[in-house]
């Protein structure tokens, strides 16, 4: 089942243009990070599917319309956008409260169940929580309900590297069940890395790179080349050059892996080295013209 | 409220597929009660305010109580001294009513976008609409309702003080008691309140929950600045005030075209009677503009970020 249908999505904000003309097409359980820069546009992307913006162009999401039928589309699809979003005044008890009493699909015990395995305290207020507390409690509304698909944007933004794995953990041992989806932006790409089946990336309102895990694992090879063989490797068109410690590692995109085990030690780049040569190469190009 | 269109409700069998069109429909009125009640906790002021006015009314009434009835000794003299009173009460508890109304439209969507919380509340499956009219129940239902629930509390403890200091003092009590105009108030207390403060104050809460919806920052001066600018210019361009006119007989309400000079409040309040009321065209055009400013404030919020 196609869970968001985009094609032609744009957005632009006065002269300044968010999207261009992006399409996206994101089966039943995949989890896909979107990847981008500040201000590349994942946001806005991510505000028309959940119907928090107006846009130009087709975009269906479980068949609905986000922007005119959001508060239908909401029974199926969660999402938390920025952390800390929960109103300071609310006490933890009444945040369960109102969303059994207004979402048809939540599961209040489940999410007292995940909340007991915190410390967030039952009868305490949001505004005495800290900012770890608080997105738990988020993401334990969220996750005890019953969605199709999840849209996070930015959820671990500002929380310690020890809340950052403990949301990840859950989200997949105790969400994820192979039939949601999940959609997710996120600054700490290496965290994510091991837990998304696609990767997308975004840079000024165009999509770059969309391909699924194994296509990246078998498509990207990141070589660190021997000095003397430095020509030959280069000869084949890597995508980008780095160096570390005098060492020139060299990225490949489609290039036999087999043959570029000869030039020295190979690897498959994470998703920051990739976002490193694609979008690096894409600014500097950018600065170059206009220059 | 629609049936559910997704496909999947296509593949459902009939019955269940008849259960998920009901329990949608029952949660419609569930999702505006629970928007309320959400509202009564973040703003406690709703009912903390007017129960402190009636307070520090009772107290200051209980000071000069001895004092007040000292000179009660005809049933004239006893209808007297409680009727003032009362209607003092009642007038300051929905004066305090009426400012917390105005307050609270002018917060009631400034504040979500300003703490970011609409983000929040817009991945529930709540409507705009559903939200503005929760927001629009409480100056127009709960607070004329919750205050005139408080002055009618408020009387009755009065007249149960007087009763007792009466009876210390050797009056008559069962004369005190006929001549109260307890019950006669409050049914009059109770009309005012459901025809001024919930139908014919309806354009003012329109359009501050409109100015709530949409100011970038500072919604009190966006609520007032505006027509003090249109009466200014209208004055300048015209020399005429035909808008403060207008403004002032909204706040004022109809009154009756006789009224006697030395009339007293109460007698004001229940001057026009439910026909002449509702024959009132002001009545009608003021809920037209204030279903028009409903209309924008609930468009606006879906357009509205956070802040």
């Amino acid at each position: 089942m196609t869970v968001i249908e985009a094609r032609g999505l744009r957005k632009a904000f006065g002269t300044n243009i968010a999207l261009h003309g992006v399409d996206l097409h994101v089966e039943e359980g995949r989890i896909l990070g979107l990847i981008g820069a500040n201000g590349a546009g994942k946001t806005t992307a991510l505000n028309a599917i959940v119907g928090l913006t107006s846009y130009q162009g087709e975009l269906k999401v479980l068949g609905r319309n986000p922007w005119t039928e959001r508060d239908q589309l909401m029974r199926d699809v969660c999402f938390i956008t920025d952390v800390a979003v929960l109103p300071r005044w609310i006490k933890v008890s009444q945040a369960l409260d109102y969303v059994a009493g207004v979402h048809p699909r939540f599961d209040r015990a489940k999410a007292e169940n995940f909340l007991l395995k915190t410390t967030v305290p039952p009868a305490g207020k949001v505004k005495d929580l800290s900012k770890g507390m608080v997105a738990q409690l988020h993401l334990a509304l969220v996750m005890a309900i019953d969605a199709k698909l999840l849209v996070l944007d930015e959820p671990t933004l500002g929380l310690d590297i020890l809340y950052r794995k403990q949301f990840y953990d859950s989200l997949l041992n105790d969400y994820f069940d192979g039939k949601r989806t999940i959609v997710v932006t996120t600054h700490q790409v290496e965290e994510m890395q091991n837990v998304l089946t696609d990767v997308m990336f975004i840079n000024r309102g165009r999509i770059v790179v969309n391909c699924s895990m194994e296509e990246f694992e078998s498509r990207y090879t990141e070589v660190m080349v021997h000095p003397h063989q430095l020509a030959a490797a280069r000869a084949l068109m890597p995508i980008h050059e780095r160096q570390i410690f005098g060492q020139s590692i060299l990225l490949f995109d489609r290039v036999d892996r087999n043959q570029l085990a000869a030039f020295g030690e190979v690897r498959t780049p994470t998703i920051a080295d990739l976002f490193v040569a694609v979008i690096g190469n894409q600014s500097v190009a950018a600065q170059g013209a206009a220059r | 409220m629609n049936p559910p269109m997704n496909t999947s409700s296509n593949v459902m069998p009939e019955s269940v597929e008849s259960q998920a069109i009901a329990s949608t429909h029952i949660r419609a009125t569930r999702r505006l009660y629970w928007s309320i009640r959400r509202e009564l906790w973040e703003h406690r002021s709703i009912y903390v305010a007017p129960l402190a006015a009636a307070a520090i009314f009772l107290f200051g009434f209980l000071v000069g109580l001895p004092h007040h009835l000292r000179a009660v000794r005809t049933e004239d003299q006893a209808h007297q001294a409680l009727d003032i009173p009362y209607q003092l009460a009642a007038a300051l508890i929905m004066g305090t009513a009426f400012i917390v109304g105005i307050f609270y439209s002018l917060d009631a969507l400034y504040g979500e976008r300003r703490d970011r919380s609409i983000l929040f509340w817009k991945s529930l499956p709540v409507s705009d609409l559903t939200t503005v009219l929760s927001k629009l129940t409480v100056p127009l239902v709960i607070l004329p309702v919750l205050s005139f629930a408080i002055a009618v509390v408020t009387q009755f403890l009065m007249l149960l003080l007087s009763s007792v200091v009466l009876l210390g003092s050797g009056l008559n009590l069962g004369m005190y008691w006929a001549h109260s105009s307890f019950f006669h108030l409050s049914v009059i207390l109770l009309y005012h309140i459901l025809t001024v403060h919930g139908l014919w104050y309806a354009p003012i809460y329109g359009w501050l929950l409109l100015v709530s919806a949409c100011a970038p920052r500072a919604p009190f001066i966006w609520a007032f600045l505006p027509p003090f600018v249109v009466w200014g210019l209208e004055k300048i361009a015209f020399n005429s005030s035909h808008f403060l006119a207008m403004v002032n007989y909204r706040l004022i309400g109809p009154q009756p075209t006789t009224t006697a000079p030395d009339s007293q409040l109460m007698d004001m309040l229940s001057a026009l009677s439910p026909a002449q009321f509702f024959s009132t065209p002001g009545l009608w055009t003021g809920l037209l503009i204030a279903a028009a400013f409903l209309f924008a404030a609930v468009r606006l919020r879906r357009y509205r970020g956070p802040i």
